[in-house]
């Protein structure tokens, strides 16, 4: 999948309450939470983020609760894909499960806010598109290509259960 | 062949696997997997789309924990959805508000956790239960409902780190200071993806509470799990609860086990932590603390420290104190035992003498939802195990975390303060 689009940048330890705060977890409509998406981190975020933006991020994306409601927000947001140092765990399993891609790369340090870049998830190559320049990404391993082959994991559980 | 972890062995035992090394992907049989009122209504979706029923109804928790005594429509309305689907299905791990309490104080004191089982819970602080020898951690609610249909998870088998704990606690030093230094040692990403391994004297000499605390913040270092060997306090706790040691297996790691750090940490260095804004490893040691920090709330509760002994506790700095002026002091036991222990116990009467406000077993304001939410400016010392922005309510307050003692001391003082400046 290629995927170009403007960045929003955010620094290391961006936490699931600032994604999400738990004041808006009475619901787990994807719409609802989109509108309150990165609030407590960056107010601007869910008024002007536009279809296939990109979010990139430092060390350790997505820590501390687990609620999905964090990947479903940034996914109902518009949002494309996100690039960050290292993530969360849990925040990286529900990503996938969900269908949100995300990539380990330190391309945040060449980045500002607004900027454009391509990705290509299958390769693993991010290019900076105002200066040419390539970074590399981590691949999805193999355990979770399979995953996706069978449609994710809802569809490895139908396989599994043969319904 | 070198030798595996007590981690490794669990999830070879339930993977069917002779042996599995660190970065080996495995499917294994789960043998608990639960949600709460926050994280099963996706999860329960994710098994009525498949159209199947749960795969052991003893098998599957729900625990409506986080928003409850219902905090307003909408969560009234999640709580329905777990409550219908419950009924339908007839499944008997379910606690109606009066009995529920926070789940990961209410799976081990019912009984439900013991050494050598695979937990998976759509909840961050799952690996609290590592503490009983258990290998378990937090998920989200998509694979906790594919848990629940097929029985099943997946895990990347992680690496260990070792944490040895040397010499003898300080006075007022609990599980909780010896996690929080350790997480101020670390770093909140210090053991991302690993599992944190607790060993030494000092943990063999904890008690099952303070284990259970230490586990709980393991995911506050980023770690996949938290885990401590089985031993005689193992054993007594669930001797106490009616579990003979022929109910379960007691797996050790092998001396030869190979672990990717091993950090050795001498308690008796260790004196009270307090962790300031806006993350649990921005710990200092409470006498290194000059400046004066006024407290608007101190908060008593939650699954890190919730429980019977972090009441004890508290009410020991509190006995005979008066909470200072505008300050709001609010203790919410874990769980409706713990409760009915502690009013038994004569706490509540301290409690309540002394100014604090006492609410039924909820999270409630740990994570911001009620019972306790901060204004703009506001300052919290808290119990509970995270202080980053906007957690317990406005973006603009300031949560500090510590140990029961730490809060209930600052309570009366007003301000952020050893337990030792109050009980004279």
């Amino acid at each position: 999948m290629k995927i170009k689009g403007k960045v929003w940048v955010y620094p290391d330890n961006v936490d699931t309450d600032v994604i999400i705060p738990a004041r808006y977890l009475n619901t787990s409509d994807p719409k609802e939470l989109a509108k309150h998406c990165m609030e407590d981190i960056d107010e601007s975020f869910a008024k002007q983020v536009k279809d296939g933006d990109i979010i990139v991020a430092g060390y350790n994306f997505g820590s501390g609760s687990s609620r999905e409601h964090a990947p479903i927000a940034i996914k109902a947001s518009g949002v494309a894909c996100v690039i960050a140092k290292s993530f969360s765990r849990i925040f990286y399993r529900n990503a996938f499960n969900i269908g949100l891609p995300i990539l380990e790369s330190d391309v945040v340090d060449e980045l500002k806010k607004g900027d454009e870049i391509e990705v290509d998830t299958q390769k693993g190559e991010i290019v900076i598109l105002k200066n040419g320049k390539v970074f590399k990404s981590s691949v999805i391993p193999e355990f979770m290509q399979q995953l996706i082959e069978s449609g994710g994991l809802f569809g490895y559980a139908k396989k599994l259960l043969n319904v | 062949m070198a030798g595996m972890t007590i981690s490794q062995k669990i999830l070879a035992k339930k993977s069917k696997k002779d042996f599995l090394k660190a970065g080996e992907i495995v499917l294994a049989d789960v043998d608990l997997a639960f949600a709460n009122d926050i994280t099963a209504p996706i999860a329960i979706d994710f098994v009525k789309r498949l159209g199947v029923d749960v795969f052991d109804k003893n098998k599957v928790a729900l625990i409506p924990d986080h928003f409850t005594p219902n905090k307003d429509i909408n969560s009234a309305n999640q709580c329905k959805i777990m409550r219908d689907f419950v009924k339908e299905r007839n499944l008997p791990l379910y606690w109606e508000t009066g009995e529920v309490g926070i789940e990961h104080a209410l799976l081990p004191e019912q009984g439900y956790i013991k050494p050598g089982m695979l937990v998976v819970g759509a909840d961050s602080h799952t690996c609290t239960h590592g503490a009983l020898g258990a290998f378990a951690t937090g998920m989200g609610s998509t694979d906790v409902g594919f848990a629940f249909a097929t029985g099943k998870s997946w895990f990347r088998v992680p690496e260990s780190i070792k944490f040895v704990y040397k010499g003898k606690r300080n006075k007022w030093v609990s599980g909780k200071d010896l996690i929080l230094y350790t997480i101020g040692k670390i770093g909140v990403a210090g053991a991302l993806y690993k599992s944190m391994e607790f060993t030494g004297d000092a943990i063999r000499d904890l008690p099952m509470e303070g284990r259970l605390t230490m586990c709980n913040m393991a995911v506050e270092a980023g770690a996949k799990n938290g885990i401590v060997e089985p031993d005689d306090i193992t054993i007594e706790y669930l001797k106490e609860k009616g579990i003979g040691e022929d109910e379960y297996e007691i797996l050790k790691s092998d001396d030869d086990a190979e672990y990717s750090d091993v950090i050795e940490i001498d308690v008796s260095n260790i004196e009270p932590q307090v962790a300031f804004p806006h993350l649990p490893s921005n710990t200092k040691g409470i006498s290194e603390i000059k400046e004066d920090i006024k407290i608007d709330q101190a908060f008593i509760g939650s699954c890190t420290n919730g429980r019977i002994s972090d009441l004890r506790e508290a009410a020991k700095v509190l006995k005979g104190n008066k909470v200072a002026k505008y300050v709001r002091l609010i203790v919410i036991p874990a769980t409706v035992e713990v409760y009915k222990q502690a009013l038994k116990e004569g706490l509540f009467d301290i409690f309540l003498e002394a100014g604090a406000v006492i609410s039924t077993p909820t999270c409630g304001p740990c994570l911001g939802g009620y019972m306790g939410i901060l204004a703009d400016g506001e300052v919290c010392i808290s119990t509970s195990n995270r202080n980053f922005v906007g957690r317990m309510g406005s973006k603009k307050a300031y949560v500090y975390l510590s140990s029961p003692a730490v809060a209930a001391a600052s309570a009366v003082a007003g301000k952020i303060i050893h337990p030792d400046e109050v009980v004279k």
